[in-house]
């Protein structure tokens, strides 16, 4: 470490992001005193980490790690009330608080509370891991990688949920990743570090990206910096195109005139609830009602929540000019072009939303 | 000594298959109450040995584990222990303890000591880093990160260590009678001629060997759930 000072304001979201070997998670971990200070101080609300006794002072401070480190010999549980048992909370409180605490990260009390961490998928965990963090309700939580042990479609699901998550709990929240991506994803603010515990810049995402300090933090974010600006975006920011939504036996005439009132130039077939089915070409046009294509589909279909960078990916990956986006009940409510997508990259960034607040 | 290995005339050779030295059902059936004491006089070796040389191999494992330093000197000691041939141990004993159950405990138990000391450490030292990181980070103090987080997932390696040290004692304790103190090994050296004495001597210790491994198995199962969860889907 060498002279790191940082600022961060209650309720939200610092990442600490650098190369392995900065000292991130060093930086992290001086906050609850799991690595010990040897010059300087941390204050949280004013008092000193240095006068508290470490064990205490760790029972109000959320910790997250990367491996979750859940303990395999306890149940999920078991694993949820570590904080609450060491504080000697009431059995009924505890229990309570871990059924809440379970639905808050979107896990089925009842079928969770009992299993074991060996008998949850990575995302599980992940989730049981956070819900151990949140369990007494600390006002700062520590996380140090929590989604670096997941798969990539995951990961961006689970970060999704975290910011929706935050929201709502509105924690501060002290986030160590070495992805750039996820720290412009997840950070209202963004600290990059470099070798040797230095502090290389410390601004909110937008302004990284358009305005970053010095070479190292340059090359560090990279030179697709336009397109990673696409990260602070989410969908539900753009002013989607109406999407040409037609049934299963509804007159070829109305869908055509559907499809003239919109930018997209082909018929979405969606089922009775409205759910995409697939994109429908002229051959199922040509009767007197719609007929079902079998071999259409409606890939990618987009989330109201996912950033712009992920759903140009999505999009890419499918070949695909345009993409249905659904809301969390999974209807249609519009339409993601690629040519929305190349709209945004001329955004002001400073129009730009970013971390929780992109989420709300 | 020569006293001790005396052959002990235990059957009268009227029966022919009992003068024969052969495998006799019906003498088993009329003698099985010879070997009623000598079996508890066994159990009771079996389980004193294993419970001191336990409690005291826990403790010095505890010590070690976090004291590093003590691990070596620990393990070369028991390990002295250990290859000390036991008839050797029950004689040296007996001018300083003298014949009977104290001599033979004391060699029963200096032989278990290595087994359920490096059984302990290493179950302790397999614990996950990121279990151990995390409970920290949660504020667990020390004391309460070894009760709560490493002994418990330590129990696997310990109780294999205790099976272990179960089967080693209950085939040593069969010399225990060369110190006095009893047990099947007497019984078996009566008349180790005689095929159906040797049978069920020798026979009553297998499964008392099989039959504690299995109750500590069957223990171990009952306080580890966790290792039989496996995933679900």
């Amino acid at each position: 470490m060498d002279g790191l000072s940082l600022e961060v304001p209650a309720g939200e979201i610092c990442v600490l992001v650098g190369p392995s070997g900065c000292g991130k998670t060093t930086a992290m971990r001086m906050v609850n005193r799991m690595t010990d200070i040897t010059a300087g101080d941390i204050l949280l609300d004013g008092h000193s980490v240095r006068e508290r006794r470490p064990a205490e002072l760790r029972r109000e401070i959320g910790y997250a790690i990367q491996q979750i480190g859940l303990f395999p010999h306890l149940s999920v549980a078991g694993n949820v009330a570590t904080v609450p048992r060491l504080l000697g909370w009431p059995k009924e409180r505890i229990r309570t608080r871990v059924d809440e605490l379970l639905e808050l990260v979107s896990l089925d009390p009842h079928e969770t509370r009992d299993r074991y961490p060996a008998q949850l998928s990575g995302g599980q965990r992940q989730r049981v891991g956070v819900a151990r963090a949140l369990a007494v309700d600390p006002p700062l939580m520590l996380m140090d990688e929590p989604f670096g042990a997941i798969d990539p479609i995951n990961r961006e699901r689970l970060q999704n949920e975290f910011l929706r998550l935050q929201r709502e709990i509105r924690k501060t929240i002290v986030f160590v990743t070495h992805d750039i991506d996820e720290a412009i994803k997840m950070g209202d603010r963004i600290a990059v570090m470099q070798q040797g515990g230095k502090l290389a810049q410390y601004s909110p995402p937008a302004e990284l990206l358009m305005y970053p300090e010095g070479r190292f933090v340059e090359d560090f974010v990279g030179a697709d910096r336009a397109l990673k600006r696409l990260a602070l975006q989410r969908v539900r920011d753009v002013d989607l195109w109406k999407a040409p939504l037609v049934r299963v036996g509804e007159p070829v005439a109305e869908a055509r005139a559907k499809v003239a009132d919109s930018e997209v130039p082909y018929p979405l077939l969606v089922d009775g609830d409205g759910r995409p089915l697939g994109w429908l070409s002229e051959k199922a046009m040509l009767g007197e009602r719609v007929e079902r294509e079998l071999r259409s589909n409606a890939e990618p279909v987009l989330e109201l929540d996912d950033v712009l960078r992920d759903a140009l990916s999505d999009l890419l990956q499918e070949e695909a000019q345009y993409g249905p986006v659904v809301d969390h009940r999974g209807q249609v409510t519009g339409v993601l072009s690629i040519e929305m997508l190349s709209h945004a990259l001329r955004t002001d960034p400073d129009q730009v939303p970013h971390g929780a607040d992109a989420a709300a | 000594m020569t006293s001790v290995l005396a052959q002990l005339e235990i059957r009268e050779r009227t029966d022919s298959c009992v003068a024969d030295d052969g495998f006799c059902p019906d003498w088993i059936a009329d003698n099985l109450d010879r070997y009623v004491d000598p079996f508890f006089e066994h159990v009771y070796l079996t389980l004193v040995a294993v419970a001191i040389g336990f409690a005291i191999s826990f403790a010095l494992a505890l010590v070690a584990y976090r004291r590093r330093w003590l691990i070596n000197p620990v393990t070369q000691v028991t390990g002295i222990l250990y290859t000390i041939p036991s008839i050797a141990a029950f004689f040296l004993l007996l001018p300083l303890t003298g014949r009977g159950k104290t001599t033979a405990l004391i060699a029963l138990v200096s032989y278990v000591l290595l087994i359920i000391f490096r059984n302990v450490l290493t179950g302790l030292d397999n614990v996950p880093d990121e279990a151990k990181d995390a409970g920290r980070g949660m504020g667990l103090t020390d004391r309460q990160l070894l009760w709560r987080v490493e002994v418990p997932l330590a129990v696997p390696e310990i109780m294999a260590g205790l099976r272990i040290a179960v089967t080693t004692t209950v085939g040593l304790a069969t010399l225990a009678f060369f110190a006095g103190a009893g047990g099947l090994g007497g019984q078996i050296f009566a008349d180790i001629t005689f095929r159906s004495n040797v049978v069920v001597a020798g026979g009553l210790a297998v499964l008392l060997a099989a039959l504690l491994d299995g109750l500590i198995l069957l223990v171990q199962r009952g306080i580890t759930p966790w290792t039989r969860a496996v995933a679900a889907r």
